[in-house]
């Protein structure tokens, strides 16, 4: 019985994949393009594997909400909905718009004049998205009855932050204000947000 | 359990030898996919299919996993729901024409893979438990596929899963209770759409484990080559990285690109369009068939339409389950020693009978089942079971091989223009052959 | 004992096929199926030149607005389009107030609830609304349409054999039935309410022609509005309410294609450089 060293002719070597010296850098570089360059597809494959997570385009396109102030009479709030969020509207009187203008803001945790959060000239509109900026509760005062908190704003139950009338936060852990998102008035009794 | 030239994995950084004393998962990578794993060195492209197995496996669990945060398992939504992905979700369209014919993707690349194993003998000794397993992992894919056609919820899903439970109503005496078990109702409906998405979702994980299996129990023996000869030594094999790594790299461009063309340019065209109809309980397609890589045992399924002791519904389940099963024993029905069909001739034509048998049984599968088509699926399918049954066993025994090579290294040097193995195994001494200027 | 026994067993399949043949071949033999009228006188659709045809397909944007006007003034009133929005029709080259107007004028109104009695009511369309279903439910669409059910349109181009073809097929495939056809089956007379289209399946269809003279919708562009050309520009339009993405996917086909066939080289090349030296 012939030995496996037998079987192998003359002028190949029993080791198949010895190294051999010549240019291993001409050698090396194919290797390395074709392993990045599958790391450049490996990337290009994740990013549409990322980005599916973001909102799809039915739920960016209900990103916007028309309301009806013509049935929110001084004093009143109501709570709708905006992009799945709560929304509160309010149509401040003037004691509560006086209350609000008489703050000193430097004492504000979040710095903000009641100007700067309604439009001009609809200063009675106050337009907030009803999320506790502490850990997004909703915070009561919108409905009829409800708990407005020391502040005579909002007051969110979850963890006790007090709201004024400007929706600022004066109380509790809450580091902002109730977030004014972006709307433009149509008409004076109608609001697009969004 | 490798070949006692494998090399042996040598951590350099001190973190790597850290966690080889404690968790050694790098050796074991090294050592099955890795240098430490000695391949013959004369392995052809069909040799890639095993790689390509496990991408494409990849392929539907990151694939799936992502289209499962849209899905819904319902039936009022289903539906909904996946055009939703298809229109709405961002790169939605690419995922889900990505998973659907990424199953396609798979069963091609399975069914090379089997029909190589068949082919050089892989699934002889000792290499039965490789091919026990791969039979496990191909059922588990089967149902998988299945459960998952029926999840978009369209006409074909909804008439696949009645037909599909249907073959267990088939068995005597409790076949209706089964089947209504299956479906928890007496028709496909929420409970059983719902069930049906918890196994689509759980089964490829279970696939992957039994992968797993089937690499350990491969590595046993070491893969099997063209010449179905035993490795004899260091020289007939080389490490598998990086020699077989930058092979199934070009392999894996090769199936990207055949991949991309279907999904990017025809991601409908092996997909039903009944499917884009929503279910109706109340109306069933004209024509229906399962997808393509089922139409094979379809045709078995209709091609018994005689009443013969047992009734022909009975027949007809019994034999397409026994046409995968029967793959469970092959290894002890093809008791010939020789692996490779190269040297034998008798099998080798028997084999490609058995592969154009199964080219026009899937054929007649996918056809309206008229006469015409009944007749063929039924030759066919006689062919296909007198071939594992029969024909095999009988060949195994009355056959002369082909004289087979001495050695791996011996085979491949005659390749390259040195004698042919059979020359060389036919003289008296193999180092009297000399060889010839390389081609 | 293996082999006997699968002998056994392939030889009771091999039997019972043997017998099921038999059967077969002499039912094929003494009674033979008889041609039926849909197998002799159905169609397939007629080739469709569109330019979203092909792997280089894109949509005509003008061709695909003049087929929204074809749905709108002519398909709508029965034909649901229930997996669209209205926001969508940004995508075939309206502006958004074009979009708002469309949704706003919309003749069916969308369905919702009286704020105040908590009644059902309905509302005016805005763009991120699906195309209100023309009938409230199946019952009411066959009430409403001698028993037949006209199918939703979202998908009918991918839901149907050649869909995009087809569709323009049958706009323009109906005819009088061929007096020939009636005479080899007489079974087949078209019923009353029904009519002959040799494109349908059965090839007698409850919709009525929908599309029956020039100029039945009047084009802004100028487009002569023939029964052909209408029939192609809603059939182009149906193309891509069935696959909106179409043109994303045909761009993503070429740069990944192009970025494969790169990285095949490569690979081919660190295959052919790490073998150099082992003969296989």
């Amino acid at each position: 019985m012939a030995t496996v060293d037998d079987m192998v002719p003359p002028g190949e070597s029993p080791e198949p994949f010895h190294e051999e010296a010549h240019d291993p850098r001409r050698r090396d570089f194919i290797n390395i393009a074709a392993v990045s360059f599958a790391g450049v597809g490996a990337v290009a494959i994740v990013l549409p594997l990322i980005n599916q997570m973001n909102p799809s385009a039915d739920v960016l396109a209900q990103s916007t909400t028309e309301i009806d102030l013509s049935k929110i009479l001084p004093g009143q709030a109501i709570k709708t909905s905006f992009r799945k969020q709560p929304l509160f509207v309010r149509n401040l009187t003037p004691k509560e718009i006086s209350e609000a203008d008489a703050v000193d803001i430097s004492t504000l945790r979040d710095p903000q004049t009641l100007e700067q959060r309604t439009k001009a000239g609809k200063k009675n509109w106050l337009i907030t998205l009803g999320v506790c900026t502490h850990l997004g509760c909703v915070p009561l005062g919108a409905g009829e009855g409800e708990n407005k908190g020391p502040f005579g704003g909002y007051f969110c139950p979850c963890h006790g932050s007090a709201y004024d009338t400007a929706a600022r936060i004066r109380k509790g852990p809450a580091p902002s204000n109730l977030h004014v998102p972006d709307y433009a008035f149509n008409s004076d009794t109608v609001v697009t947000v969004g | 359990m490798s070949f006692p030239w494998a090399k042996q994995y040598e951590p350099k950084l001190p973190l790597t030898r850290w966690l080889d004393e404690r968790l050694p998962v790098p050796r074991l990578v090294y050592n099955s996919l890795g240098g430490g794993y000695p391949v013959p060195r004369n392995l052809n492209y069909f040799w890639n299919f095993g790689v390509l197995a496990g991408a494409a496996l990849a392929i539907q669990i990151i694939t799936g996993i992502v289209l499962a945060m849209h899905y819904a398992a319902n039936g009022a939504v289903a539906f909904d729901s996946v055009e939703s992905i298809m229109r709405d979700v961002n790169a939605g369209w690419f995922l889900r024409y990505a998973h659907a014919n990424g199953a396609s993707m798979f069963f091609i690349v399975v069914y090379t893979h089997i029909f190589r194993g068949l082919y050089y003998g892989s699934y002889k000794a000792p290499r039965e438990m490789v091919w026990l397993l791969g039979v496990v992992i191909f059922l588990l894919m089967m149902a998988t596929a299945f459960m998952g056609y029926v999840l978009p919820w369209g006409q074909m899903s909804f008439w696949g899963a009645q037909v599909i439970t249907g073959f267990f109503s088939a068995i005597p005496l409790v076949g209706d209770t089964i089947r209504i078990w299956l479906l928890g109702g007496f028709a496909p409906d929420n409970a059983a759409l719902n069930r049906f998405f918890s196994l689509h979702y759980l089964l490829p994980f279970v696939i992957a484990g039994v992968i797993i299996l089937h690499i350990w129990a491969l590595h046993i023996p070491g893969s099997n080559n063209p010449t179905g000869v035993d490795v004899k030594g260091e020289q007939d094999t080389v490490p598998f990285h990086p020699y077989y790594t930058a092979k199934d790299g070009f392999g894996l461009g090769i199936f990207l690109l055949v991949f991309a063309s279907l999904l990017f340019f025809f991601p409908n065209y092996l997909g039903h369009p009944d499917n884009y109809i929503p279910a109706n309980p109340l109306s069933t397609p004209a024509h229906i068939v399962p997808e393509w890589y089922f139409w094979p045992f379809y045709a078995i399924l209709r091609a018994f339409t005689a009443d013969f002791i047992l009734p022909a519904k009975l027949w007809g389940v019994l034999a397409m389950f026994g046409s995968i099963l029967l793959l469970f024993f092959l290894p002890w029905l093809d008791s010939s020693p020789v692996r490779s069909m190269n040297y034998r001739p008798k099998a080798r034509i028997a084999f490609w009978v058995l592969v154009a048998d199964i080219l026009v049984l899937g054929y007649c599968g996918g056809a309206p089942a008229n006469a015409f088509y009944v007749i063929l699926s039924q030759i066919c399918a006689a062919y296909y079971f007198a071939h594992f049954l029969i024909i095999l066993p009988i060949i195994s025994r009355s056959e002369r091989p082909r004289p087979l090579p001495n050695s791996i290294t011996e085979a491949v040097l005659a390749n390259h223009g040195g004698t042919s193995p059979a020359q060389t195994a036919l003289e008296t001494s193999p180092t009297s052959s000399t060889p010839h200027a390389a081609h | 004992m293996v082999r006997l026994i699968a002998s056994i067993v392939g030889a009771a399949f091999v039997l019972v096929l043997g017998i099921a043949l038999f059967g077969s071949i002499s039912g094929a033999i003494t009674d033979p199926v008889a041609p039926s009228a849909e197998s002799v006188a159905h169609k397939h659709p007629k080739e469709l030149e569109l330019a979203s045809n092909g792997v280089f397909g894109k949509f005509d944007r003008r061709q695909l607005q003049r087929g929204f006007q074809v749905y709108k003034e002519v398909c709508s009133a029965c034909h649901s389009l229930r997996l669209v929005s209205f926001r969508d029709l940004t995508k075939i080259g309206y502006t958004d107030p074009e979009v708002k107007a469309i949704a706003n004028q919309w003749v069916i109104e969308q369905p919702s609830i009286n704020p105040e009695t908590g009644e059902p009511a309905t509302r005016k369309n805005i763009p991120s609304d699906r195309f209100p279903l023309p009938f409230a439910n199946e019952v009411a669409a066959r009430a409403a349409n001698n028993n037949a059910l006209p199918p939703d349109l979202s998908l009918i181009t991918k839901a149907r054999e050649d869909g995009t073809a087809y569709v323009h097929s049958l706009l323009t495939g109906y005819t009088t039935q061929p007096a020939a056809l009636l005479k080899e089956f007489p079974d087949i007379k078209t019923p009353e309410g029904l009519h002959y289209n040799p494109y349908f399946a059965n090839l007698n269809i409850a919709m009525p022609p929908p599309l029956t003279a020039d100029g039945q919708v009047t084009y802004a562009d100028g487009t002569k509005p023939t029964i052909e050309q209408m029939s192609t520009d809603v059939s182009a339009f149906l193309t891509w309410t069935a696959e909106p993405n179409l043109e994303a996917r045909h761009a993503a086909g070429f740069a990944s294609i192009i970025f494969i066939l790169i990285f095949c080289g490569l690979a081919w090349g660190a295959y052919q450089n790490v073998w150099r030296d082992v003969k296989h």
